[in-house]
């Protein structure tokens, strides 16, 4: 029951989420950027403007709606590079083992080590604000349990015996590792993906909010809410549906994850 | 009927339903046995026939899925199974005791032994922990493990497999109780070990005038200890008589399957190698259970009745009992 | 046991050096990049200057001098001079660590006051309208961007109600302390709280547990005596990776509350391509995190008799 809830909701949560990303031109009002009329600044919501309108008189409601199309692009491409790059380096560490296997549980182990915010960050500090670089630098970030995961299933696969027939067979190590270990990491591989990008997503806010994001005039959610810092009390109002948007997006993810998780992966727990 | 006469437990038609998503099924049905005071029994069957559940719902222990659906239980005339929870936990470990199979997860991996023993002595006789920790020691030496002091300062995992079933004994006969139940005590553990434990079981009980019910697949085993003899398939006792008997003569069939399977001294000098004698078959899951007679799909006498009819528990000439349409 | 916690100890110094290693050559791609953030800003400085700066830096010697005169600074805690202030970066961080620490310390107790009697409450009784309540508010928590929360409760709490300064550190009283520690609180107390859910639910379930009713206990006596410290040795370890990463995590709260700490500073010094006080900040809060983890390591195999004498 409590899982078909989690599903159901955070399935939900996440498709209205997908919905706004891909069709918010559609459904915005006005041009996040350029219809910005001095005149309307700092209105509360109202029949016009539905979410009211920030400092520079923009509908908050169209930069919301466009800006689901940054938090998503960022969350899903970031965690399809994470989840890439960990699944690489842990099936090819697990199967061929060696010196490779002792690298990668290194940088492994040196990733664990640094948290995961300070380490954006100082990429983004190096690359300079941008899509571009937040794209990157969080792509390098959340790799670190696909890797371990893909790891132990490469050696769990490995000690079996169908590998060695398979090689016998002449089957390549590209086509083993492809065929053989990857169909079985899938499950929990998902479920880590589907919470990480609950966590990518936040973290793009965090670092857009600090500046060193996607910059204005850009409709971030982030961005917005640190514009809205300003105008706290003569506009409140401009805080609530940027973070609004934040929280019931990765709220989708995070109950669509744990639902996931009840499925795919049933041997870990709810600890993450 | 007199006190001396009383029963110690009496199970009469005890019901145990299983609830799952798909309905409610029943896990055993119509069981019955008494235990007198200071005797062994011995309730004997394959893996889930419902042996263990039948021991839990005695202690009060059964939790979800599992719940008693009818039927009475009785310890020394007073009926226990609708007992509040309060007036439950006040038996067991005073009356009621009982030791598991597995004694690694039985026991706490954080708590020394002693302390887990003496509890015990805390929670019913009031003790103070000092003392209840020095008679920890000495249930230890009841139970022949050597160096008790030393060992009650040790915590589960620093001790073998035999000396952990041991402190569970110890634990359950701390307070003296009228019964203990011994779900499949030695089944893992080594076989010499197992003898050793068998033995101290009998040894302590016989002593102390305390009742043994002792649950296990071994017929071997469970006849070296007890009187008597209750054989359980699927969720029903298909025989009930004196161990000495059960060896000689098996009346159901199930039973002379069970005795048939056991590989004997001797036998391969008499009889020349012979494959092992099995019972067709498989035992059925509780969702699946045959109609009539349960045994009947693995049954060699099987004829039609058997497979409508459900046979009754008859009451045989020399006293034991038999649910068998072809029993003999 | 001292020599477990000795081997334990030195395994975090080739660590040390890798994390260094990493830190610097990640801030080596841009050496004169401070002075081209300087044009970028209008603020051209003189060529010769930058020329000067970077001789002054070695900023020109092959890459291996600099990085053994890096380790050499970093053993005699020398952090370099801020480009900005002109400051020994270390000076500068050691100034802002005590208020990250208070800030750290409180969010975090915080989560553990609040969060693992949430889970477990919600263990002892699964299933129920309780327990999918505080599950919710669980999910929730991890849910909530910091920043929000802390415009959220300063709006309300500060800015509305009146209750706290909107910001700030005051003279370090309480009082400025509470809405920063809330908001950086929130997430990891609803992580602990799942962690102690699950905990307690697996305890519950164990074997031992129903030894110990089949005593006779009744249930209070059951989670008391055998299930809380049970449970405590399996939640201790997410708390301790919790409190390594809060420091990190503190970074967002700490600019939105301007609050002085080793975040805030990072975050500026970012801004103004302070390249030494940025090496600095990572490297200390990196630091920080693997000794705290190592420390949770070595508690870890101190309260779990089962492991201690491997």
């Amino acid at each position: 029951m409590k899982i078909r809830a989690n599903l159901a909701i955070g399935g939900g949560l996440t498709v209205l989420a997908l919905c706004v990303g891909i069709f918010g031109p559609w459904l915005a009002h006005t041009d996040p950027i350029m219809d910005a009329n001095l005149l309307n600044a700092e209105l509360p919501p109202s029949g016009e403007f539905w979410f009211g309108t920030d400092q520079q008189g923009r509908d908050i409601w169209s930069r919301v709606m466009y800006g689901a199309q940054i938090s998503l692009t960022v969350g899903v491409v970031s965690q399809l590079i994470n989840t890439v790059i960990g699944t690489t380096l842990g099936v090819t560490a697990g199967y061929w083992g060696g010196w490779w296997d002792d690298f990668v549980n290194g940088l492994t182990n040196l990733m664990l080590a640094i948290p995961s915010l300070i380490f954006a960050l100082a990429i983004m500090a190096i690359l300079g604000p941008g899509l571009t670089s937040l794209l990157i630098a969080l792509g390098l970030t959340n790799w670190s349990f696909t890797c371990r995961i893909s790891r132990a299933q490469a050696l769990a696969v490995k000690s079996q015996g169908y590998v060695q027939a398979a090689r016998v067979l002449g089957y390549g190590d590209f086509r083993i590792m492809f065929t053989q270990i990857l169909p079985n990491t899938l499950g929990p591989i998902i479920v880590i993906a589907t919470l990480g990008m609950g966590g990518t997503i936040l973290a793009e806010a965090a670092l857009s909010f600090l500046g060193l994001g996607v910059r204005p005039p850009s409709p971030s959610w982030g961005s917005m809410l640190s514009d809205a810092r300003e105008t706290i009390t003569t506009a409140p109002w401009l805080s609530l549906f940027p973070g609004m948007a934040i929280f019931l997006t990765v709220l989708g993810l995070n109950l669509l994850g744990d639902g996931l998780r009840d499925i795919l992966d049933p041997q870990s727990r709810s600890r993450r | 009927m007199s006190g001396a006469n009383m029963n110690l437990l009496e199970v009469e038609n005890l019901h145990i339903g299983l609830s799952t998503d798909t309905g409610d099924f029943p896990a055993v049905e119509g069981v019955s046995f008494t235990i007198a005071p200071g005797e062994t029994v011995g309730l004997v069957g394959e893996s889930g026939c419902g042996k263990s559940i039948t021991a839990l719902a005695i202690m009060g222990l059964l939790r979800q899925p599992l719940g008693l659906a009818g039927g009475k239980i009785r310890l020394t005339g007073k009926e226990i199974q609708n007992l509040p929870t309060a007036e439950l936990r006040a038996l067991r470990g005073k009356r009621i005791a009982m030791i598991f199979q597995e004694p690694m997860t039985a026991l706490n991996p954080l708590k020394t032994v002693g302390r887990q023993i003496a509890e015990m002595f805390v929670l019913h006789e009031g003790a103070g922990w000092g003392e209840a920790e020095r008679r920890a020691v000495d249930a230890l030496t009841q139970v022949k493990v050597p160096a008790p002091e030393r060992r009650a300062a040790a915590y589960p995992h620093e001790l073998s497999g035999g000396m952990r079933q041991r402190v569970m004994i110890a634990i359950a006969l701390a307070c003296a109780p009228d019964l203990l139940i011994a779900d499949e005590p030695t089944t893992a553990l080594d076989v010499t070990v197992q003898s050793e434990i068998v033995d101290l079981m009998k040894e302590l009980c016989a002593a102390r005038g305390t009742a043994i019910l002792m649950i296990s697949h071994d017929l071997g085993l469970v006849t070296d200890i007890c009187k008597r003899v209750c054989v359980m398939y699927a969720g029903r006792i298909v025989e009930q008589q004196d161990s000495e008997k059960i060896f000689n003569h098996p009346q159901h069939p199930y039973t002379q399957g069970l005795v048939a399977s056991l590989p004997r001294l001797g036998m391969r000098a008499r009889h020349g190698r012979q494959p092992l004698v099995e019972i067709a078959g498989v035992v059925p899951g509780i969702t699946a259970y045959p109609k009539g007679c349960r045994f009947h799909p693995r049954c060699v006498r099987r004829t039609e009745i058997c497979e409508t009819v459900v046979p009754e528990l008859e009451t045989l000439v020399d006293g034991s009992l038999v649910r068998c349409h072809h029993h003999g | 046991m001292l020599g477990f916690v000795v081997r334990r100890v030195l395994q975090m110094v080739p660590m040390l050096v890798a994390i260094a290693l990493l830190i610097f050559l990640l801030f080596s791609v841009i050496p004169g990049s401070f002075a081209t953030g300087q044009q970028d800003e209008g603020l051209g400085l003189d060529m010769a200057v930058v020329q000067r700066m970077r001789v002054e830096l070695g900023l020109d010697d092959p890459l291996h001098v600099r990085f053994g005169k890096y380790v050499i600074q970093l053993a005699t805690l020398d952090l370099g001079v801020s480009f900005r202030s002109r400051q020994p970066v270390a000076d500068m961080i050691a100034a802002r660590m005590w208020p990250s620490l208070k800030l750290t310390i409180a969010a975090m107790g915080f989560a553990i006051l609040i969060g693992v009697p949430l889970g477990f409450v919600a263990a002892l009784r699964p299933g129920s309208l309780l327990d999918l309540g505080l599950m919710i508010i669980a999910v929730s928590g991890l849910s909530l961007p910091k920043f929000w929360l802390g415009i959220l409760l300063m709006y309300l709490f500060a800015l509305t109600l009146g209750w706290f300064p909107s910001f700030g550190y005051g003279q370090g009283g309480i009082s400025h302390l509470v809405l920063p520690a809330v908001a950086l609180g929130v997430s990891p107390m609803a992580l602990l709280a799942r962690t102690t859910r699950a905990a307690v639910l697996d305890i519950m379930n164990a074997d031992y547990v129903r030894t110990a009713r089949s005593k006779g206990m009744n249930e209070y006596r059951v989670v008391v005596w055998h299930v809380l410290r049970n449970a405590l040795v399996l939640v201790l370890t997410t708390i301790g990776l919790q409190f390594g990463s809060l420091l990190g995590q503190g970074v967002v709260v700490e600019k939105l509350f301007a609050w002085p700490g080793i975040g805030s500073l990072l975050v500026d010094s970012v801004f103004q391509r302070d390249i030494p006080a940025v090496q600095g900040c990572i490297l200390v809060i990196t630091i920080f995190f693997l000794v705290i983890n190592t420390s949770v390591d070595i508690a870890y195999k101190i309260i779990d008799p089962r492991i201690r004498y491997t």
